[in-house]
């Protein structure tokens, strides 16, 4: 196992106005584990994660990469580390095809002419490296495609860059039992291959399934960051809806902490 | 149907398409609610067969060659609306932006005593600023096109109407402008473009074919590959052998024959445009833009710029529009551009296949909705119908278009092609 983290977070703080959606965040990624981001709504993973791609700024702390300090300032700043995120929309035009849509934004060219063959080639490499099974045609239109392919090709145009990070918002929220298994083998797959995932995922099964640690957010602090190994299903359950469990987890707050408004601290949390 | 599968780049297995593959793929994206040009294709041929069965005259080579100029205006707009469209946007004003562009031309040329050479790119140079005037409001005030363009089409009505002194007729003299859309190139450069174009077209085809073969890419079947080389053979070579045949009423004082200017200035754009959308990044990135602005704007694109230019390119369209029809009317007076004009471009572009909700569309639209028009509004011009017969069959075909369009596009979402 990966001693160092290929990307460390610590001490971030995100405010949107007067509301302080991330508290003292920290947040490891090890190269080739998947990391699952769990948290209940509005515990601030979407937040986090746009922090780390760029789409926010962040009010303090520090993001280490590959042992380096970094800013990131933008989505490109993100990407040109090689940090890459899927989102739950995956953000892919339907009447584009498989193709097109890895190289949207980054299109090869030779000249002034797209050069369509190098890119399909590489768009078929990096598919065959992902050992995706058969697709009727690189050129077919992403709008023809099933739910579980198009997650497919929205993780493969993540990995096409030698993106080193992968974050995945919620990749299987919507799809059946044998495409979220294929997902999740993809996943892993990713992990194996060395890179660094995130996994946001609400659903345990698939947490347990495939993550070899677990981060807990809860109401935007870090409740505990675990090897999947060394909790159960209920004890991180525990951490998403209390914030702590037994010895790990936050300390236990002041009632006066919360004030019993606890409810107050979702806006600009979770979508 | 057998289907052998191979391997193309890197492993990935894919069906290996064959003649029949191919075309039942074709046939079941048409099934599933992408037609492309497949009903107006089928439109034309069905009202040209009405209209040479109903009136003679229709089919002879002299109303043939009019079709060219009297559909030309509205190809070239449409061309330009296709950029438009794809956006999902509309313009409104392109009728008059054609006008009030070829206006500017023939004031120059007439009033000022301009060259061509120096009036016609101030025409189009006018089309390029409305353009991005309009795109401007658009993009960065976030301004409806819909709006922004009805505004604007008022507003150039009114300065045509002023250009032109509060409503006066301005010639032309300038041979050049009026060869345009007037004149025939000779039968032997006919011939010789006719065919340089089925050459070049089969090369680029071949070509595409071999240098994918030779990255082991898959390639479309040989048999589909030669269909289209000769189906574009067969329309070329056809159009030059009718257009190439003595048509004037009395050939002994004055021979007409040859393909018209317009023909040549038509296919330069649709070639020109079609690379553009077809082969850069620029029209990767309408497309992108015009399926899904947001995945766009993630993947780093620039949606203001890509829709401002849209608007630019649609408004220089106008401007070649309005100096064809100038061309074509040996004048310019207050209504060039306005009437029928945009209606029958916005229907040119939606008749032949693109999609009012955006994304969806090819050059090549333009031109087969323009011939679509032009044969309505010249069949029922000989049929003897009148001006207000014209306007409602035009008006219920773009009806018909626009619904195909829609209800395409609800079985492309209920198929998933969409």
């Amino acid at each position: 196992m990966a001693a160092t983290p290929l990307l460390e977070l610590s001490g971030i703080d995100k405010s949107f106005g007067p509301v302080q959606v991330l508290h003292d965040v920290g947040l490891s990624v090890y190269p080739g584990e998947v990391t699952a981001l769990v948290g209940d709504n509005g515990a601030g993973k979407s937040t986090l994660v746009k922090c780390i791609s760029g789409i926010y700024t962040i009010d303090s702390g520090t993001v280490t990469y590959d042992g380096n300090q970094v800013a990131i300032h933008s989505p490109r700043d993100a990407s040109a580390l090689g940090i890459e995120v899927v989102y739950q929309d995956l953000a892919l035009c339907d009447n584009l095809d498989i193709v097109q849509n890895m190289f949207l934004g980054r299109e090869k060219k030779r000249g002034i002419v797209l050069d369509e063959p190098t890119m399909e080639q590489m768009a078929g490499d990096t598919l065959a490296s992902l050992s995706v099974r058969t697709v009727k045609s690189l050129r077919q239109l992403v709008a023809s495609l099933s739910g579980g392919q198009r997650q497919t090709v929205a993780i493969a145009k993540a990995v096409l860059w030698n993106s080193r990070v992968v974050i995945l918002d919620e990749p299987t929220a919507a799809l059946g039992v044998a495409q979220t298994a294929q997902v999740l083998e993809l996943v892993r797959r990713l992990a194996d291959n060395g890179l660094g995932v995130v996994l946001i995922s609400h659903n345990m099964n698939d947490v347990f399934a495939v993550s070899d640690r677990i981060a807990a957010l809860y109401l935007g602090r870090m409740a505990a960051q675990v090897k999947t190994t060394d909790v159960t299903h209920s004890q991180i359950v525990e951490l998403i809806t209390g914030g702590r469990s037994g010895n790990i987890g936050l300390p236990p707050e002041k009632p006066s902490d919360f004030g019993g408004e606890i409810v107050d601290i979702t806006p600009g949390g979770d979508k | 149907m057998t289907t052998t599968t191979t391997t193309t780049a890197g492993g990935v297995k894919v069906v290996k398409p064959t003649v029949g593959s191919h075309l039942n793929d074709y046939w079941g994206r048409v099934r599933g609610g992408d037609l492309g040009t497949l009903p107006a294709v089928l439109g034309l041929l069905v009202l040209s067969l009405i209209f040479g069965v109903a009136r003679d005259t229709f089919f002879s080579a002299l109303n043939f060659a009019n079709l060219f100029s009297q559909g030309a205006q509205v190809i070239f707009i449409a061309m330009g609306l296709v950029f438009v469209l794809l956006l999902g946007e509309i313009d409104l004003s392109a009728g008059f932006a054609s006008g009030v562009c070829g206006a500017i031309m023939a004031i120059l040329l007439t009033n000022h005593g301009w060259e061509w050479y120096t009036a016609i790119p101030a025409a189009m140079i006018t089309g390029i600023v409305i353009g991005f005037v309009l795109g401007f409001l658009v993009a960065k005030l976030g301004i409806p096109s819909f709006v922004v363009t009805l505004a604007a089409f008022l507003a150039f009505q009114g300065i045509l109407l002023k250009l032109l002194g509060g409503g006066k007729n301005i010639s032309i003299t300038d041979t050049f402008v009026l060869k345009l859309a007037n004149s025939n190139m000779s039968v032997s450069v006919s011939w010789i473009i006719a065919i340089v174009v089925v050459v070049a077209y089969a090369g680029v085809q071949l070509n595409n074919v071999r240098s994918r073969a030779a990255r082991n890419l898959v390639t479309d079947p040989m048999g589909i590959v030669l269909m289209r080389i000769a189906g574009l053979a067969i329309v070329v070579l056809l159009t030059t052998g009718v257009l190439t045949q003595e048509r004037s009423i009395n050939p002994v004082l004055n021979s007409v024959k040859g393909v018209p200017f317009v023909a040549p200035i038509i296919a330069v754009f649709l070639v020109v445009w079609t690379f553009v959308l077809g082969r850069t990044t620029y029209g990767r990135h309408v497309y992108a833009v015009g399926g899904n602005t947001e995945a766009a704007r993630r993947a780093g694109i620039p949606v203001d710029r890509i829709r401002i230019s849209v608007f630019v390119i649609g408004s220089f369209m106008a401007s070649i529009g309005g100096i064809i029809a100038v061309s074509r009317a040996n004048s310019v007076d207050p209504n060039t551009g306005g009437s029928n004009i945009l209606l029958y471009s916005v229907g040119a572009a939606v008749i032949g296949g693109t999609s009012l909700f955006g994304g969806k569309g090819k050059v090549i639209n333009a031109v087969i909705g323009g011939a679509v028009i032009a044969v309505i509004d010249n069949g029922m011009g000989l049929m003897g119908y009148q001006a207000g017969t014209k306007y409602i069959v035009t008006g219920l075909i773009l009806l018909v278009a626009a619904s195909v369009d829609a209800l395409a596009r609800r079985r492309a979402a209920s198929t998933g092609n969409r």
